[in-house]
């Protein structure tokens, strides 16, 4: 069995008697990029700050390949580490933030002039060495962030909601440059943000936190798709919900608005007469009804979001509402407020979630 | 609004004459040392007396001594607190207010019992010995004014995620504190140092008890046996003294390299 890089074990901690990580255990691989997707407040930072030794676990392990690292300080653990406020050292021009961690590390000066010029270049700011902080935009302070962390060829590389502060363009390339340098290097990356959209862009696997424990753990594709719980499902994307009753749990039928559809998802657990609650996302539901949609539901566009290539129809199915996404199409404008239509949904699409 | 500003100015005219008017009375006593006109005489006698230049020169290096002994003693703990024990700062804060409620008369007092010539520590035995406790006096004494500063200049900067920041690319906490916190701070921290060295400079009571030949000791004596000299002398140090409150507002100046402003 291939060892993990880091691995997390039960780890727990609790300030002043309110519990705040509760028993997470988790593994990354080498090189992998993880992102740590949560609700304010459900212990993303404080998990990473573990990591980093900021804080103190009140029991469990963090260990790195294969050695337990909880005993050390933040100085020893070979961690770089970018913050969400802008962290760097206002008294230091660019290219001294960068060369500080190799400057406490004893690197001769022109060795570490060379390096600061490595990662001057792999930022995209070659150039700005002599700089202030104060005088680059926040973009750019946390790329200077980043090249500051990564110039000691840290082990690991731990990033808390370091786009939060930006604009949204920014924000988007800065997260595509960060991926692209952390493939680039290759190197184990724990990234922290509250932003679903910003996780499943960038991340090979995402833990999805919830009050201190971990909901689901894997691929973004999955985590979106096979959400395993309702609070994933939720969280991570929009979801439809359409109450029905069950029909016949044995063959897998259900009473939706009138007409009795067959749910493939349907758990065995149900029971006749039982009320259910159908999810799926609205890329799920369309207006065509092809062969495959075998769902059929009429209603009256309650909603129209032109968002550009995609628009968004609320349409109203009398007492279930539903979210449906469909391509601009340059020719046809989509269906005006108020009209009639008919949604198609391909009943293995829909998913049923438990509690 | 008119009105209100009007008051202001008027008032602020008030106050600028209750501290102008004894100043120019004695700057233009300290030139009438002849009878016939106005002339530098009294100055040229202060700055030819050896024993000027010899106070003055001694206060100074306890000045100075003074702000390295404060600045070592003060800027850890002020940073020590803000990091890791916020909630003591209002103890910290009281403790460092207790030397203007002491009167300085008790502190050396205090300071003569402790270490007198029987003592187990007979520092006033000695001129080093008895330096040394004046500095450590004058360490007290500019309390109030250091933490104030070096606080203030705390608020100013994001003391835990920069000491962080620094700890996580293996720095340890002497070398955050004297490469990243004290750089970020040093205006404030000068600003500190010249209101101490304007204490120091004038200060009389601890000096002239613990017999120290001190400027502050000098001013008096002479005060006490001249007329127009003392004149000329206040002046002197009134000039020392703003000189070094024109230094912290110099200082000042150069403060935008350290923070974005916006
Ligand atoms: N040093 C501390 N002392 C007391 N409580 C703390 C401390 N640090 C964090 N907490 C509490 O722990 C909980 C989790 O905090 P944490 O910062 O880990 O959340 P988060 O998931 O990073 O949230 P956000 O998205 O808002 O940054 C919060 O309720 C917070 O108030
Ligand atoms: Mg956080």
């Amino acid at each position: 069995m291939a060892e993990e890089f880091l691995r997390i074990e039960k780890l727990v901690k609790t300030f002043g008697g309110n519990a705040v990580v509760k028993g997470v255990d988790l593994g990354f691989d080498k090189g992998e990029f993880v992102t740590l997707l949560g609700p304010s407040g459900c212990g993303k930072t404080t998990i990473l700050r573990m990591i980093a030794g900021f804080e103190r676990p009140d029991s469990g392990r963090i260990v790195v390949e294969g050695k337990d690292i909880s005993g050390l300080n933040p100085n020893q653990r070979k961690i770089g580490m970018v913050f969400q406020a802008y962290a760097l050292f206002p008294n230091m021009n660019v290219a001294d933030n960068i060369g500080f961690g190799l400057k406490i590390a004893g690197m001769a000066r022109d060795q570490r002039e060379a390096r600061v010029e490595e990662m001057l270049k792999l930022i995209g700011l070659a150039g700005y060495g002599k700089r202030y902080p104060f005088e680059l935009s926040g973009g750019q302070q946390q790329r200077v962030a980043l090249a500051r962390a990564l110039a000691p060829s840290p082990r690991m590389l731990l990033l808390d909601e370091p786009l939060s502060a930006l604009d949204a363009k920014i924000r988007v390339s800065l997260r595509e440059q960060i991926r692209e340098i952390q493939r680039e290097l290759g190197i184990t990356t724990v990234f922290v943000t509250h932003d679903q959209e910003e996780a499943l862009s960038i991340s090979d696997r995402i833990v999805v936190l919830n009050a201190g424990n971990v909901e689901q753990f894997g691929k973004p594709f999955d985590i979106y798709n096979r959400p395993q719980t309702r609070f994933v499902a939720t969280f991570v994307g929009t979801l439809n919900t359409l109450n029905g009753t069950v029909a016949d749990a044995g063959a897998k039928t259900v009473t939706l608005g009138g007409s009795t559809v067959t749910i493939p998802a349907l758990p065995a657990t149900a029971r006749n007469g039982e009320a259910v609650a159908l999810t799926m996302r609205p890329e799920a539901v369309s207006l065509a009804n092809g062969a495959a949609r075998d769902i059929v539901l009429d209603g009256r566009v309650a909603e129209v979001s032109f968002l550009g290539s995609v628009i968004r129809l609320k349409v109203d199915l009398g007492g279930n509402a539903i979210s449906l996404d469909t391509f601009n199409d340059q020719r046809t404008p989509p269906p005006a407020h108020g009209s009639q239509v008919r949604v198609g949904i391909a009943s293995s699409d829909v998913l049923v979630l438990g509690n | 609004m008119r009105r209100g500003q009007a008051w202001a100015w008027v008032v602020f005219g008030l106050g600028a004459l209750y501290f102008l008017l004894p100043l120019i009375a004695t700057f233009i006593f300290s030139l009438s040392i002849r009878k016939s006109g106005y002339t530098f005489d009294a100055y040229a006698n202060v700055l030819a007396d050896p024993r000027f230049q010899s106070t003055l020169g001694y206060s100074l290096f306890i000045g100075l001594c003074t702000i390295v002994v404060g600045i070592l003693i003060v800027v850890p703990a002020a940073y020590y607190v803000r990091l890791r024990a916020p909630k003591l700062r209002p103890i910290i804060e009281f403790i460092t207010l207790l030397p203007l409620i002491i009167p300085a008369i008790v502190l050396v007092f205090g300071y003569i019992r402790l270490y007198n010539s029987s003592s187990l520590l007979p520092l006033t035995s000695s001129f080093v010995g008895t330096g040394i406790l004046l500095t450590f006096a004058y360490v007290a004494l500019g309390l109030p004014y250091m933490y104030r500063a070096v606080d203030t200049g705390l608020r100013t900067i994001d003391v835990q995620t920069l000491t962080e920041a620094a700890n996580i690319l293996g720095a340890n906490q002497m070398t955050i504190l004297a490469r990243v916190i004290f750089p970020n701070i040093i205006v404030a921290v000068l600003s500190g140092a010249f209101l101490t060295l304007a204490i120091v400079i004038g200060e009389f009571t601890i000096a002239s008890l613990l017999n120290q030949p001190a400027f502050g000791v000098y001013m008096q004596n002479v005060g006490a046996n001249r007329a127009f000299e003392p004149a000329a002398l206040a002046v002197i140090s009134f000039i020392i003294t703003w000189g070094a409150m024109g230094m912290i507002q110099l200082l000042s100046r150069f403060a935008p390299k350290t923070a974005r402003k916006d």
